[in-house]
């Protein structure tokens, strides 16, 4: 890749030349975004003036803002979303399947518990049964963008997902206040 | 940025000259400087051959000032004037250091950051990290030969925003250029890594004399990615002297000592640790001030006992690190081990049973640091190395600001790759409001009160409108040093107004100013530029923002007010010819005080629009 061609007006894909879809590689992504943070890296340009290092820096943010959007799978369909203009409602739209929000519930509950007990083990139950949770929404969101193109459903895996990583950030507040 | 200026002469030069470039380990306990020589990154000694220089700084009665071994040698004697261990005061106020009664100085409490009050008056923290610089500088141009182009600064990971722009602020006034401040732990994996072309992911462990911190690396083809960083600033060796102080303090039933008294006691406390790490036990003999006698014998499973909740607290932040990268104990190909502090028995012990294998310590724990620094100088002042490489690090703190109801509302996230930059969207709470508090803040704590508070500032001039109409988007950019700066726009109304932080806690102008004029020309002319320019600016923006205000409401006003407003405004453009920021500011201050009334004005006449908003055949129509 050129610096050349680094152009502040691609998308997040075009910048790592990617195709852009939800399923990525991402072994390519890595590859990529460090090839190119090798030539914009404000490290590579600390001995040139001002305005080049300035550049540097809007450049290799840039970089790192695509790549840790890409990276996350949550983050990469709001954004792919956001490309086809679709209105995700995150936060006005807050009607969900009842069994859905039931199972929620349980689990903070179970997350508390295990708090409360100091059981690590069944944080990593629980742990593990949310991941496999999400990586299924996760799996059925490549299916609704990349292949239905059905992106009103998408959006409604979207917020889905949302609470699962909100889920996932309480069980990691568990494990924290266990070995406090 | 003059001080930048007059460091790029490099620039000018032949492109294949070698640039003196210098890496900087300022220790709490000791300091390094290296360079890369030939290709090889070495430690550069004194004239005596010492490589360590100890981080101790002595003022004495005629003005002289006593760094290294010879401040270190009185540091029982001359307790209050004789600074050591100052890297845990750096950014730091009184309330954030405990313990203040067990320490022989005499604190002043300043806004932001302690004082010190010696015999040569009072002393910030940043000045007397300067005093350990200065000599390194002088060793450094004496060994090489010529003026250095700039230096790395190494800090803990876990440093804050206040405790880096400290350490920032030290280096400039020791005259030096800061190419980067480098992570202490990253500088260990870069020194170690590039030394044994290390590949996979590898844990630092970083136990210094005040500092800890726990970085995972992924180390790829060159490439240097910290996944992690998790640690606490305020956590080291002297922790263990401390334990062992208390330990004696407790075995001879004494309560409070003389600042000597408790001198002399850490200091064979010290001595005990550094003893018990190849003996099973240590005898401690001194005698107080009183006359008093103490002699105590230690055993190293004694020790043990006593330290153990110090080396729990490193595990459990390991364990933290380790959850935040996503990836187990079995994942870590390596732990590096760094700092003097880790040369303990049973801390190497309990790394190498958490982590399932024996830690790597070949190189030396006190100077994988300031070589891994020194690297990283040569790469910074574009010094070809052949081997190329890159360093991708993190953002140990989450970085926020305050929303209603003091929470703290995240923006950035911990453990974000630097350079970056994240913005949200802010709307007005009032009618009418024409200015916004904004407080940044880091921490991972909820509640504001729970976080450290970086900087305070008010974006002005945002133009009067209903409440949540206007749209204030604030920009937190975190450069490669890991520095914040915040800015506010309004953006709906086409009206900008951005505004650089400076950190609260950080040293005001005048006291920058006052260091400065002790130190070197060079510095303080780029200090008052800087304080200038930014007069310079607040003051472009208020000239904009009442300019505007005029056009749009100006018939709100007397014509003898407004008079009054253009002539405090003639006044403050006619300062802005002049380079003297006081005056500026002062004209600043005019203007600000003659267009209260307007302000209010303006205020009333946006909630009257507001209401006149809601008459019914507005109603009417959106119905």
């Amino acid at each position: 890749m050129q610096l050349s061609s680094f152009d502040f007006q691609h998308n997040h894909f075009q910048l790592f030349g990617l195709a852009q879809s939800y399923r990525i590689d991402i072994a390519r992504l890595e590859q990529q975004y460090r090839a190119l943070q090798a030539q914009v890296h404000p490290d590579k340009s600390a001995h040139l003036p001002d305005a080049e290092q300035r550049l540097a820096m809007q450049r290799a943010t840039l970089v790192n803002e695509a790549y840790q959007t890409l990276r996350n799978p949550l983050q990469r369909a709001r954004y792919l979303l956001s490309l086809h203009e679709v209105d995700i409602q995150e936060e006005n739209n807050t009607v969900m399947p009842a069994d859905f929000l039931m199972k929620q519930m349980e689990w903070r509950e179970a997350a508390f518990e295990a708090q409360q007990a100091h059981d690590a083990a069944a944080l990593d139950e629980l742990e593990a049964r949310a991941l496999r949770e999400t990586r299924e929404f996760e799996t059925r969101l490549a299916i609704e963008i990349d292949t239905e193109k059905n992106y009103a459903a998408a959006a409604e895996l979207v917020r889905k997902l949302r609470f699962m990583e909100k889920l996932a950030e309480e069980i990691h507040a568990a494990y924290d206040a266990i070995d406090t | 940025m003059a001080l930048l200026q007059i460091s790029e002469p490099g620039l000018s030069t032949l492109p294949h000259q070698h640039r003196l470039a210098v890496g900087i380990d300022l220790g709490t306990t000791n300091s390094l400087v290296a360079t890369v020589r030939n290709g090889i990154s070495v430690v550069l000694n004194d004239e005596n051959g010492r490589a360590m220089l100890p981080s101790v700084v002595r003022y004495l009665a005629d003005g002289k000032v006593a760094v290294g071994e010879a401040a270190q040698a009185m540091q029982s004697e001359d307790a209050a004037n004789t600074i050591v261990s100052v890297k845990r005061f750096m950014g730091r106020s009184l309330k954030d250091v405990g313990e203040i009664s067990r320490l022989p100085y005499r604190f002043v409490d300043a806004a932001g950051m302690l004082q010190l009050r010696t015999v040569t008056g009072v002393k910030s923290p940043v000045e007397v990290s300067a005093e350990i610089l200065k000599v390194l500088r002088s060793r450094a141009e004496a060994a090489l030969g010529g003026e250095l182009v700039g230096a790395v600064i190494t800090v803990p990971a876990y440093f804050d925003d206040a405790q880096r722009q400290a350490t920032k602020d030290a280096a400039r006034l020791a005259g030096l250029n800061v190419l980067r401040l480098l992570n202490e732990p990253t500088a260990a994996a870069i020194a170690y890594g590039l030394d044994n072309a290390a590949e996979g992911v590898y844990a630092v462990y970083d136990l210094g004399g005040g500092t800890f911190d726990i970085s995972i690396l992924r180390l790829s083809r060159g490439v240097f990615e910290v996944l992690a960083a998790n640690g606490d600033s305020a956590l080291g060796g002297d922790d263990f002297d401390q334990r062992i102080h208390c330990w004696l303090l407790e075995k001879n039933h004494l309560s409070a000592l003389s600042p000597q008294d408790t001198r002399l006691l850490l200091t064979h406390a010290r001595a005990a640790k550094e003893q018990l790490t190849d003996h099973a036990e240590t005898r401690i003999t001194a005698v107080l001030s009183t006359g008093e006698l103490i002699d105590n014998v230690l055993t190293q499973p004694e020790f043990q006992e006593l330290s153990q909740n110090l080396i729990q607290r490193t595990l459990q932040l390991l364990r933290r690190a380790l959850r935040d990268a996503k990836l187990n104990v079995a994942d870590i190909k390596g732990v590096v081990m760094v700092g003097g502090a880790t040369r303990m028995p049973q801390v190497q012990h309990a790394v190498g049973e958490f982590f399932g294998q024996t830690p790597l310590t070949n190189l030396d724990p006190d100077k994988v640091v300031a070589l891994g620094a020194a690297t990283q100088a040569n790469l910074l002042a574009g010094n070809r190395s052949g081997d190329e490489w890159l360093l991708l690090d993190v953002i140990p703190l989450s970085l926020g600001i305050e929303t209603m109801g003091g929470l703290a509302e995240k923006i950035v996230p911990r453990n974000s790759t630097i350079p970056t930059a994240r913005a949200q969207e802010f709307t007005t709470f009032k009618d009418g409001q024409t200015a916004m508090s904004i407080h940044v803040v880091q921490g991972e704590r909820e509640l504001v009160s729970d976080c450290r508070s970086l900087a305070k500032f008010e974006l002005r001039g945002i133009p009067s409108m209903v409440a949540g109409a206007a749209r204030i988007r604030v920009t937190f950019q975190i450069d490669a040093d890991g520095l914040l700066n915040v800015s506010a726009r309004e953006m709906g109304s086409g009206i900008e107004a951005a505004i650089t932080v400076k950190p609260s806690y950080g040293l005001s102008d005048a006291e920058i100013t006052r260091m400065l004029h002790d130190s070197t020309q060079h510095a303080q002319d780029d200090m008052l530029a800087r304080a200038l320019r930014e007069q310079q600016t607040e003051a472009e923006q208020l000239l904009e923002a009442v300019q505007h205000a005029l056009e749009q409401d100006g018939d709100l006003l007397d014509q003898s007010v407004r008079s009054q407003i253009e002539t405090k405004m003639n006044a403050l453009r006619n300062t802005l010819q002049l380079t003297d920021h006081p005056a500026i500011k002062r004209a600043i201050t005019a203007l600000n005080d003659a267009t209260v009334g307007f302000a209010q004005a303006r205020m009333d006449k946006s909630v009257a629009r507001a209401l006149a908003g809601r008459n019914i055949s507005d109603l009417e129509v959106e119905s």
